[in-house]
C-alpha cells in the first residue's frame, strides 16, 4: 500500500509518499530524506541515540511509525543550529567535552534540548541525570553531559530573564 | 517487520469495526507494540492507528467527583497534569519512575495498560511461549526466571505485567473504559488483566476489536491524596522494569488508619492488589510493626516459580517500607528519582 | 566523506600544542549530525543486506525457505551456504596476528547462538529485514554446551593475545607455609558484550577488483590487508574509510563474518551494499569478554605483608577459537610477593568467539584481585590503603625490573585526599547517612600496560608554511583527531591551526591499532618523528644556505617553533619555514616517521600506568538497592597530551567500572544457548542516574623511557581499580561479600 505523509522536517514541509507503512521515522530520516545526523543504535526506544523533537517533545524516533505522525513537526540535530550559530547545548556539549566517540551524541542533545523545554529540572544535577537517563552513552560522557546540560539550561535561563 | 494494512479511523466506531477483523491490532504511540513487531513476536496484519481519534485525549473532572482519563493521554502529559499530580501524586510517582522521558512522552495511558511481558522467552518467537503461542510450552520455566512471577503464576505461564502506572491505579479502584462492537462497557481495573491459568494468552478480559476509551478514578479515591507513595527496586536506579514495586495510600484521621490500599507490581501477570492486608490495616495505628504485618499477609500466597525466592522477600520489604513512606506522607516535591528507594524525602526511612 | 580535519583557529592557549586541554577537533561535526559514521553512507542505487542469524547455539540447519524471503516484494537476492562463493581465505582459520576464525556461509554447520546463517538483500532495510525472517530456518540441534560446568575444559596453550598462561616466581608453598594468616576466595565473573552504541555497519562498493569499505574500524590498514586477503585482491585495492567509530571497546578491531559477508553481496550483486547488525546481533559475531571463575590464595605474614600471591582463572571460550581473557595475569605486576603464581585454565562453550574488550584480563582480573586484597588487609586488621602501601611494589614483582616511572604512592595520597579517606571505621556498616542509608567506603589500586605498536606516519611541510600530516588512526571517541594533531603540531614547532590532520583512512601510513591503550603513544611517536625527521631536512637546508640567518648554525643549533627555526644562542637569527623553502625552490617538503620504543628500554625496564580508586555507596538497609555516591580516580600516566579529553577517558573507564560491579551480564538460556538479554533493555549499562560525582585526578608524572613524548595510555586503566572499588564500599557498608558480579540486590539482601 502507498501512503502519503507531510511533515514538517526542521522549518522545511517535506511532502513524502511511503510505499512500505513499516517504515519508522528513524529510519525514513536516515534512508530516504537524507538526515543521517539522527542515530540508530538499538532500534527499540532503549538508548535514545534515535531522539528528536516531535511536536516540541522528544522522542524515540525509531518507535514511531512515520505514516502515522502525518502532519507532524520534526527537529532533528540537523536543525537545531542557526546556520553557524550552534545551540547552547551544542557550545556546551563541546566545552565540557560531553561525548568521545559522537554516536549517541546528536541524540543526548536532542533529549537535552527537550529537557530543558520542560522546565521540570532546573539545576538541579541529579533531576538532569534523571531526565536524561534515556540517553545511554557506552563510553562513559555523563559527568561531561550533565555538566553541559546544567550550564545550557543557565544559559537558556538567563536569556529568558534578559 | 511484516507487511500490514495501515488504517486511520476517524471515529471510535470505525475503528473498532476495523479492528474486529482477525489479525488487526490497535496502533496507539506503538512503543510497546512496534518493538515487539520487530522482534517477530507480534505479527498483525492490521494496523488500526488510533492517535487521531477525537476526544480521547482529555483529562477530565466529572461531576460525581471522579476523574477520567482518556486512553490516548500521554503518559508525561498526566503525570505533569498539576490537578492530577496533587490529587494523586504516587500514580504521577509511578508514572515518571517507568521507561524514559521520551517513551513518556509517546505512550499512552491506555497502551500502558495493554503492555505485554517482558518475559525474555515472551519476546523471542524461537522460545516456546503459552502466552505468545498457545500450547507451545513455557520455556521461562526451568529456564532464566530470577526476575518472573511469585503471585498467580501457573503451570503455563509464570510471566509479570511491568506496568507501574496499573498498580496504584489497581489500588485505588479505577474503571476500564471499553468500546466494543456491543457499546461500550466497563470493569475494574482489578479484573482487567487476566491470570495465566490454563490459557495465558488471554492477558485480559477485552474482546475482539475492544477497545480501552478511558481510565477512571472514582471520587473515594481522592480520600488518599496525602499519604500515598509509589516504590520501585530495580537493577540500575532509572529506565529499567520493577524487579518489584508497590503502591501503598492510606486514609488517616486522628492517628487511626479508617482506610488502606496495597498493590503490589513485578510479581504477578497483573497489578496485585493485596486485599487481606489492607484489611488487617484498618483501624490501626500506623506503625512498623503493623505495616510489617501486612506486607506478611501481601506475601502469604507467594511461591517462587523459579530462581526467584530473593523476589518474595523483596516484596514482603518493599511492601512494609512503602506503606511507611505513605504513613510519612506524600512529598511537597516529585523527588529526584521518582519511586527511588535514593528518591526518598529526608528522615523518610527513619519515621515511626 | 571526511577524512581530513584542521583545527577551527579560535583556541586560545600559550606554549606548545601537547598539555593543552583543546576541544575536540571533531567537536563541531559531533554535535551538528554532521561527522560521518558508516552507516550514513549511502551511495547510488545501494542496496540493503541484513544478515539472517541462528537461534540454536550447536547444530546445522537443514533449510531455509529461500522461496518466501524472495517472494517478498523488494527482496533481490538470499544467500545461503547453498549459493555463497569460496574466499579466497579460509574463514575458519586464522590469518595474521589479530586473526580470529569466523563463519561466512561456508557450510551449513551452527557453533552459537547469533551465528549468521544467511544474507538477504533488498531494495529497502524493511524489505531485506523481513525477507531474513522469512526464511524461518529449521535445525539438526545439538545440545548447548553452555556453562562452566557443560563445556569441555583444556589446558590453553595461550592467553589473551599470545601470552603465556602460566607464570611463577619464588617458592609458593614456602611463601604459604610462611604466612600467619591468608585468604581463600573466589570471585565470578559473566560474559559481558561490548555493545559499543554504534553498531557494527558496512557499506561496500566494488569497482571491478577494488573495493571501497565504509566501516568502523580501530586497525585500519591491517584490516585494509585482511579483507583484501580474504577477496583474493592485493591490499591496494582496497580503500577502508573510518573517519569516526561510535565506540569500539575491541570489538572492531577483529573480523567478522558479517562484514565478509557484505563484501561478497556487493561483489554478487555488483552493486553498493549496505550492512548494520541489529542490537541483539551484537551478542553473537563480534565479540565478547568471556565468563571467568577466578581463584586466589594470599599469605600474610604477621606484619600484613604478603608472602604468597596465588590467582588461578578459568575463562570461557567458544568451541572452535581460542581467547582466553588472561584475568590472572592482573597479579604480576601490582603488588610485592615473594612468591607469585598465576594460572589460566579454559572451557570450551557454544557461544561466538570472546576477544579483547575494554582492560581485557586486567578488568576483571582486577576486580577480583582488589576484592581479595581487601579480603586480606581485613584478615590482617589493616585499613585497605594501609594494607596496600605495606605491599607496595618498589620493582616490578613479576621481573624484579624497575619501573620507567611509577607515581602510584602520589596517586594513592592524592586520591585518599580528594576522597577524604582518612577516618575511615575499620568495621563494616558504621556509616549511614540522615536517611538511614548504609555508607561504605571501598578502594581499589588501578594499574595497566603501555603497549606501542608498529605505526608510522608523514609528516608535509608545504610552502605556505603549514603542514600536513598522515597516519591512518582511527577515533572511536578517545580522541585521536585530537590529541595525534596536537603531537604532530609540537613535532613540526608550528601552531596546531597551521596542520591539517589526515587520518582514519587506509591510504595513509600505517597507525596500527588503536587498541591496548597504546595508540597515542604509538602512532603519536610516529608523528612526532616524522615532524622532527621534516624539521631535520629544513633545518640542514637553512644551515647550509649562506643567504639564511641561520647559516653555519649546525642542526643542534636551531630550534623551531611558532613555523620558525630560531638560532638557539640567538634569537634575533630565525627564518620562517616558509621563507627557507621558497629559496630553496622547494612546494613541500616531507619527514617520515615511526613510532617505536628504545629497545633497550622496553627489555630492561617495566612500564605501566598507575592510579588509585575510591568509591562512595549508599545502600538501603532492607531493599539492598545500591547507587555509587562518590568516584574519585587519581591516576598516573605519563605526560598528558590533553587533559580534557585524557579525564573523559579516565570517568569512562571508571564509569565501566560501575557497570562491570553493579550491571552489566549477558545472560544465556542454558538449554537453548540463545541470549536472553540480547539487548538494551535487558543487557544493563548504567544510565546517568547510575553516575555519581566523579573526580578524576592526573597525577604528574616524568617518563623519559616509555616513549620520546612520555606518553603512557589512559583507555583502560580506569575500569581497573573501580570494580574493586565499589565491591569493597559495598563490603564496608554491609558486611556483606558479593563473590561474583555484577553484585545484585539478592546477592545482599540475605
Amino acid at each position: 500500500m502507498t501512503l502519503s505523509v507531510t511533515l514538517t522536517v526542521n522549518g522545511v514541509r517535506r511532502d513524502v509518499t511511503l510505499e512500505d507503512p513499516r517504515v519508522t521515522l528513524l529510519d525514513l530520516l536516515r534512508e530516504r530524506l537524507d538526515l543521517v545526523g539522527t542515530k540508530k543504535g538499538c532500534d527499540r526506544g532503549q538508548c535514545g541515540a534515535c531522539t528528536v523533537l516531535v511536536d516540541g517533545r522528544r522522542i524515540n524516533s525509531c518507535l514511531a511509525l512515520a505514516a502515522s505522525l502525518d502532519g507532524a513537526d520534526v527537529m532533528t540535530i540537523e536543525g537545531l543550529a542557526k546556520g553557524d550559530a550552534l545551540d547552547p547545548v551544542q557550545a556546551a556539549f563541546i566545552a565540557h567535552d560531553g561525548f568521545q566517540c559522537g554516536f549517541c551524541t546528536p541524540g543526548q542533545i536532542m533529549s537535552a534540548v527537550g529537557l530543558i523545554n520542560e522546565a521540570e529540572a532546573g539545576d538541579d544535577p541529579e533531576r538532569i541525570r534523571e531526565g536524561m537517563s534515556g540517553n545511554l552513552c557506552r563510553c562513559g560522557a555523563h559527568a561531561g553531559i550533565v555538566e553541559a546540560v546544567l550550564e545550557a539550561q543557565k544559559k537558556l535561563e538567563q536569556r529568558r530573564v534578559a | 517487520m511484516n507487511l500490514f494494512d495501515y488504517f486511520r479511523p476517524s471515529s471510535t466506531a470505525e475503528a473498532v469495526a476495523a479492528a474486529s477483523e482477525p489479525g488487526a491490532a490497535y496502533l496507539a504511540a506503538g512503543t510497546n507494540l512496534l518493538d515487539l513487531m520487530k522482534t517477530g513476536a507480534k505479527r498483525p496484519g492490521r494496523l488500526v492507528d488510533i492517535t487521531r481519534l477525537p476526544g480521547l485525549d482529555r483529562i477530565e473532572q466529572m461531576p460525581d467527583g471522579a476523574i477520567r482519563i482518556g486512553a490516548m493521554v500521554r503518559n508525561a502529559d498526566l503525570a505533569r497534569d498539576k490537578d492530577f499530580a496533587a490529587a494523586y501524586p504516587a500514580v504521577a510517582e509511578a508514572l515518571l519512575s517507568g521507561a524514559s522521558a521520551q517513551l513518556r512522552n509517546a505512550a499512552t495511558v491506555g497502551g500502558n495498560l495493554m503492555q505485554h511481558t517482558r518475559c525474555a522467552y515472551f519476546q523471542d518467537p524461537a522460545s516456546a511461549c503459552n502466552r505468545r503461542a498457545p500450547g507451545t510450552g513455557c520455556d521461562a520455566i526451568g529456564g532464566e526466571n530470577r526476575t518472573h512471577a511469585v503471585l498467580g503464576w501457573s503451570d503455563a505461564c509464570i510471566a509479570t505485567h511491568p506496568s507501574d502506572f496499573s498498580v496504584p491505579l489497581v489500588a485505588l479502584d479505577a474503571m476500564v473504559e471499553i468500546e466494543g462492537l456491543d457499546g461500550p462497557r466497563e470493569v475494574a481495573l482489578d479484573d482487567f488483566h487476566r491470570l495465566p491459568g490454563e490459557t495465558p494468552e488471554r492477558e485480559t478480559v477485552l474482546a475482539p476489536g475492544e477497545l480501552v476509551t478511558a481510565l477512571r478514578l472514582p471520587a473515594e479515591s481522592r480520600a488518599f491524596s496525602a499519604n500515598q507513595r509509589y516504590l520501585k527496586l530495580r537493577e540500575r536506579t532509572s529506565f529499567a522494569f520493577a524487579l518489584v514495586s508497590a503502591m501503598a495510600a492510606l486514609d488517616i484521621e486522628d492517628g487511626t488508619i479508617r482506610a488502606a490500599r496495597l498493590a503490589l507490581g513485578g510479581v504477578a501477570a497483573k497489578p496485585w492488589r493485596a486485599r487481606a492486608a489492607e484489611a488487617l490495616l484498618v483501624g490501626q495505628s500506623p506503625g512498623i510493626a503493623i505495616f510489617e504485618e501486612a506486607a506478611r499477609a501481601a506475601l502469604a500466597d507467594a511461591m517462587p516459580s523459579g530462581q526467584n525466592a530473593f523476589k518474595i522477600e523483596l516484596a514482603r520489604r518493599t511492601a512494609s517500607r512503602v506503606l511507611l513512606l505513605a504513613a510519612a506522607g506524600a512529598p511537597e516535591r516529585m523527588p529526584a528519582l521518582p519511586a527511588s528507594t535514593f528518591g526518598t524525602t529526608p528522615g523518610a526511612l527513619s519515621y515511626v | 566523506m571526511s577524512d581530513s580535519l584542521a583545527f577551527p583557529t579560535s583556541h586560545a592557549r600559550m606554549g606548545s600544542s601537547s598539555g593543552q586541554p583543546l576541544t575536540r577537533l571533531d567537536g563541531h561535526l559531533k554535535v551538528t549530525g554532521t561527522a560521518t559514521y558508516a552507516a550514513d553512507n549511502h551511495p547510488q542505487n545501494m542496496a540493503h543486506a541484513v544478515i539472517a542469524v541462528s537461534s540454536i547455539a550447536r547444530g546445522r540447519v537443514t533449510s531455509l525457505d529461500v522461496a518466501a524471503a524472495m517472494a517478498h516484494p523488494g527482496v533481490i537476492e538470499v544467500i545461503t551456504p547453498a549459493n555463497c562463493p569460496p574466499l579466497a581465505l579460509d574463514p575458519d582459520q586464522k590469518h595474521g596476528l589479530f586473526g580470529f576464525r569466523f563463519d561466512a556461509l561456508q557450510n551449513d554447520r551452527v557453533r552459537y547462538a547469533k551465528q549468521p546463517i544467511a544474507v538477504v538483500v533488498a531494495e529497502t532495510l524493511e524489505a531485506a529485514t523481513e525477507g531474513a525472517r522469512l526464511l524461518a530456518p529449521t535445525y539438526d540441534v545439538e545440545p548447548a554446551r553452555m556453562g562452566f560446568d557443560d563445556g569441555e575444559h583444556y589446558d590453553p596453550p595461550a592467553v589473551g593475545i599470545g601470552a603465556p598462561p602460566s607464570f611463577a616466581k619464588g617458592d609458593l608453598a614456602a611463601g604459604h607455609a610462611a604466612a600467619t594468616r591468608s585468604v581463600d576466595t573466589t570471585y565470578e565473573t559473566p560474559a559481558q558484550y561490548h555493545n559499543a552504541m554504534e553498531p557494527h555497519a558496512m557499506v561496500a562498493e566494488w569497482n571491478g577488483d577494488h573495493l571501497t569499505i565504509d566501516s568502523p574500524n580501530q586497525a585500519i590498514v591491517m584490516s585494509r590487508a585482511l579483507f583484501a586477503g580474504y577477496f583474493g585482491i592485493p591490499p591496494e585495492n582496497v580503500l577502508l574509510r573510518s573517519p569516526f567509530l561510535g565506540g569500539g571497546f575491541g570489538s572492531k578491531a577483529i573480523m567478522n563474518g558479517p562484514y565478509i559477508l557484505t563484501i561478497l553481496a556487493a561483489r554478487m550483486l555488483q552493486r553498493p551494499v549496505k550492512m548494520v547488525l541489529s542490537r541483539d546481533q551484537m551478542f553473537g559475531p563480534v565479540g565478547h569478554r568471556g565468563a571467568t571463575q577466578q581463584h586466589l590464595r594470599l599469605g600474610m605474614d604477621a606484619e600484613g605483608r604478603l608472602t604468597a600471591l596465588e590467582h588461578n582463572a578459568v575463562s570461557t571460550t567458544s568451541s572452535f577459537d581460542d581467547f582466553i581473557e588472561p584475568a590472572a595475569n592482573a597479579s604480576h605486576n601490582i603488588y610485592a610477593s615473594p612468591a607469585i603464581s598465576t594460572r589460566h585454565g579454559a572451557v570450551r562453550i557454544d557461544t561466538g568467539t570472546p576477544g579483547p574488550m575494554r582492560a581485557p584480563g586486567e578488568a576483571s582480573g582486577s576486580a577480583a584481585l582488589e576484592c581479595a586484597i581487601d579480603e586480606a588487609a581485613l584478615a590482617c586488621g589493616l585499613d585497605p590503603l594501609e594494607f596496600r602501601l605495606l605491599n607496595y611494589a618498589e620493582t616490578d614483582p613479576a621481573t624484579g625490573r624497575p619501573f620507567s616511572s611509577k607515581a602510584l604512592r602520589e596517586c594513592y595520597a592524592e586520591g585518599a585526599k580528594a576522597f577524604g579517606w582518612a577516618g575511615r571505621p575499620l568495621a563494616p556498616r558504621q556509616m549511614q547517612d540522615d536517611e538511614g542509608r548504609l555508607i561504605g567506603w571501598g578502594m581499589g589500586t588501578a594499574m595497566f600496560p603501555c603497549p606501542m605498536f608498529p605505526a608510522s606516519a608523514r609528516a608535509t611541510l608545504r610552502s605556505d608554511g603549514t603542514a600536513l600530516v598522515e597516519t591512518a588512526g582511527a577515533d572511536m571517541g578517545q580522541g585521536a583527531w585530537t590529541a595525534l594533531a596536537q603531537i604532530a603540531a609540537d613535532g613540526l614547532g608550528l601552531e596546531v591551526e597551521r596542520v591539517e590532520f589526515r587520518s582514519g583512512i587506509s591510504d595513509l601510513p600505517d597507525a596500527g591499532v588503536a587498541g591496548g591503550s597504546g595508540h597515542t603513544a604509538s602512532a603519536g611517536t610516529a608523528l612526532h618523528n616524522a615532524g622532527t625527521e621534516a624539521i631535520a631536512k629544513l633545518t640542514e637546508i637553512a644551515t647550509a644556505d649562506p643567504a639564511s640567518p641561520l647559516f653555519g648554525a649546525g642542526n643542534a643549533g636551531v630550534e623551531a617553533r611558532n613555523g620558525r627555526l630560531y638560532h638557539r644562542g640567538d634569537e634575533t637569527r630565525s627564518e620562517s619555514y616558509a621563507e627557507i623553502m621558497a629559496r630553496a625552490g622547494m612546494a613541500s617538503l616531507e619527514g617520515n616517521g615511526t613510532g617505536t620504543r628504545d629497545p633497550k628500554d622496553a627489555e630492561e625496564l617495566a612500564m605501566y600506568s598507575h592510579g588509585a580508586v575510591f568509591a562512595e555507596v549508599k545502600v538501603d538497609p532492607d531493599l539492598c538497592q545500591v547507587l555509587v555516591t562518590r568516584l574519585v580516580g587519581a591516576f598516573a600516566a605519563g605526560h598528558v597530551i590533553n587533559p580534557r579529553l585524557a579525564r573523559s577517558q579516565l570517568y569512562g573507564g571508571m564509569i565501566w567500572g560501575v557497570s562491570f560491579a553493579l550491571h552489566e551480564e549477558a545472560v544465556h538460556d542454558r538449554r537453548s544457548g540463545r541470549p536472553l538479554n540480547a539487548d538494551l533493555a535487558g543487557y544493563h549499562i548504567p544510565v546517568h542516574a547510575d553516575i555519581p560525582a566523579m573526580q578524576a585526578l592526573l597525577v604528574e608524572e616524568d617518563d623519559p623511557y616509555v616513549n620520546v613524548l612520555g606518553v603512557k595510555g589512559v583507555g583502560e586503566i580506569g575500569v581497573t581499580g573501580t570494580v574493586g572499588a565499589i565491591a569493597n564500599a559495598i563490603w564496608h557498608a554491609t558486611g556483606i561479600r558479593s563473590h561474583r558480579f555484577p553484585i545484585r540486590i539478592e546477592d545482599l539482601i540475605g
